[in-house]
């Protein structure tokens, strides 16, 4: 099948079988390995995108869901120079990883979050988290990060 | 997983009329059940009909006094609604605590009943509120709607287009969620409507079913104090590594004393 979609601002066009997992399209096909898939059963949550602006588990959306639609990934956070993304900057800051697999699909939630919650609570991060698996058990930064990093947002914005 | 056919059709006639034109075909609705499953090969349809493209499967209106939710509105959207949150904030409630984020950015409240999950929450609250299922074919009440684990009565080539809820005088949903997967290990939905009050409970059988010695003492009593000294008769309740069925029955209790309890506070 042939689809197509914006990719972290860029169109793309690709062709892909109708069985193609969104999780193996960008990581196979397109490349952009910073998209992980930890478990492949929707648990873990570190293939977490954007699709169409909501945060969801790639490894469980069909490649043919995103046609004609949006999709932002890990790669697509920060500014063309490099700068980090204000999350990924709080990530950095306060230590929110440590091992690091689980950490695209915590800053794209975590982006998502604070697009509904502006000034997330921490209670409301860690429900926000339920879908986001760190086996590194490090929740204590990742919390504190996204504390940092909404406020970093709301600054900015 | 094994390959399949994609369909993508724009009408649910047209969904209809691909579904009864072959053999092994599935509906695609948000895919949260169907694509781990095909994932795993336990299912593994020749073609699948995805109902994404249908603009008349999602929305939530209100038609008259019932409050009507199309079959491929999302949990996220529900969970979110202005409009549910007024009329049934119960139901608003209960769809914020399906599976997780992510997975309420995908998963629909059609998929989820047409599924039947055995612990799956949306079917505790379509028992109790006493909800109409109205697919491509006919209207059927909640309680002829589950009929056994992961069974539902709809024919082959049905689809379901909404779910209409009536409004309920008070109402509210409680689960004990397995801590590692969200589902529900007990969860149980408790609504008055007029005077009659129904009462269903999710995860603890293998399907959806109605605690009636529950409604009796609620009926009589719409107290928490009604259940104080009731207990359900388990034998028909599941055991498995999560929570053995006598447990399973004692959360059921407690389950329904918190809903009660919750439903006092507020209407709907």
């Amino acid at each position: 099948m042939e689809i197509g979609f914006t990719l972290n601002g860029r169109h793309v066009e690709v062709s892909c079988k109708p069985s193609t997992l969104l999780s193996d399209l960008i990581r196979e096909q397109l490349s952009l390995t910073g998209t992980h898939v930890g478990c492949d059963t929707s648990q873990c949550g570190a293939c977490v995108v954007h699709l169409n602006g909501d945060s969801v588990k790639s490894c469980t959306v069909l490649a043919v869901a995103a046609d004609d639609g949006e999709v932002r990934t890990v790669e697509g956070l920060c500014a063309v120079d490099g700068t980090l993304h204000p999350m990924q900057q709080a990530f950095h800051e306060n230590h929110g990883l440590q091992c690091g697999f689980c950490t695209p699909g915590m800053l794209m939630s975590a982006i998502d979050l604070v697009k509904h919650i502006p000034d997330p609570t921490e209670a409301e991060i860690r429900e926000w988290l339920e879908g986001n698996i760190c086996r590194c058990t490090g929740y204590q930064n990742i919390v504190k990060s996204i504390i940092a990093g909404a406020a970093a947002m709301r600054t900015a914005s | 997983m094994q390959s399949f056919s994609y369909h993508k059709p724009g009408t649910v006639t047209d969904a209809a009329s691909l579904l009864a034109a072959r053999d092994n075909a599935a509906l695609l609705a948000g895919g949260m059940t169907l694509l781990p499953t095909m994932k795993q090969r336990l299912a593994a349809p020749d073609d699948i009909i995805d109902l994404a493209a249908i603009r008349e499967l999602s929305g939530i209106t209100m038609e008259g006094e019932d409050l009507v939710i199309g079959a491929m509105t999302r949990h996220a959207d529900v969970a979110g609604s202005d409009l549910v949150k007024e009329v049934l904030p119960a139901l608003a409630g209960l769809a914020s605590r399906i599976g997780d984020q992510q997975v309420r950015h995908r998963g629909t409240i059609g998929g989820s009943i047409s599924n039947n999950d055995p612990a799956a929450d949306y079917p505790a609250a379509i028992l109790a509120l006493n909800a109409t299922i109205v697919t491509s074919q006919r209207a059927i009440a909640a309680d002829d709607f589950f009929v056994g684990l992961f069974e539902t009565a709809l024919r082959p080539g049905e689809i379901v287009t909404a779910i209409r809820f009536p409004r309920a005088k008070r109402a509210a949903y409680a689960k004990f969620p397995n801590p590692a997967s969200r589902y529900a290990i007990a969860g149980v939905f408790v609504a008055q409507t007029g005077g009659a009050v129904r009462v269903a409970v999710t995860g603890a059988a293998p399907f959806v079913f109605r605690a009636t010695d529950v409604e009796a003492a609620l009926s009589a009593n719409y107290a928490v104090e009604a259940l104080e000294r009731l207990s359900i008769d388990t034998q028909d309740l599941m055991s498995d590594i999560h929570a053995d069925r006598e447990y399973r029955g004692h959360l059921v209790m407690v389950m329904a004393r918190r809903a009660v309890a919750e439903s006092l506070k507020r209407s709907g």
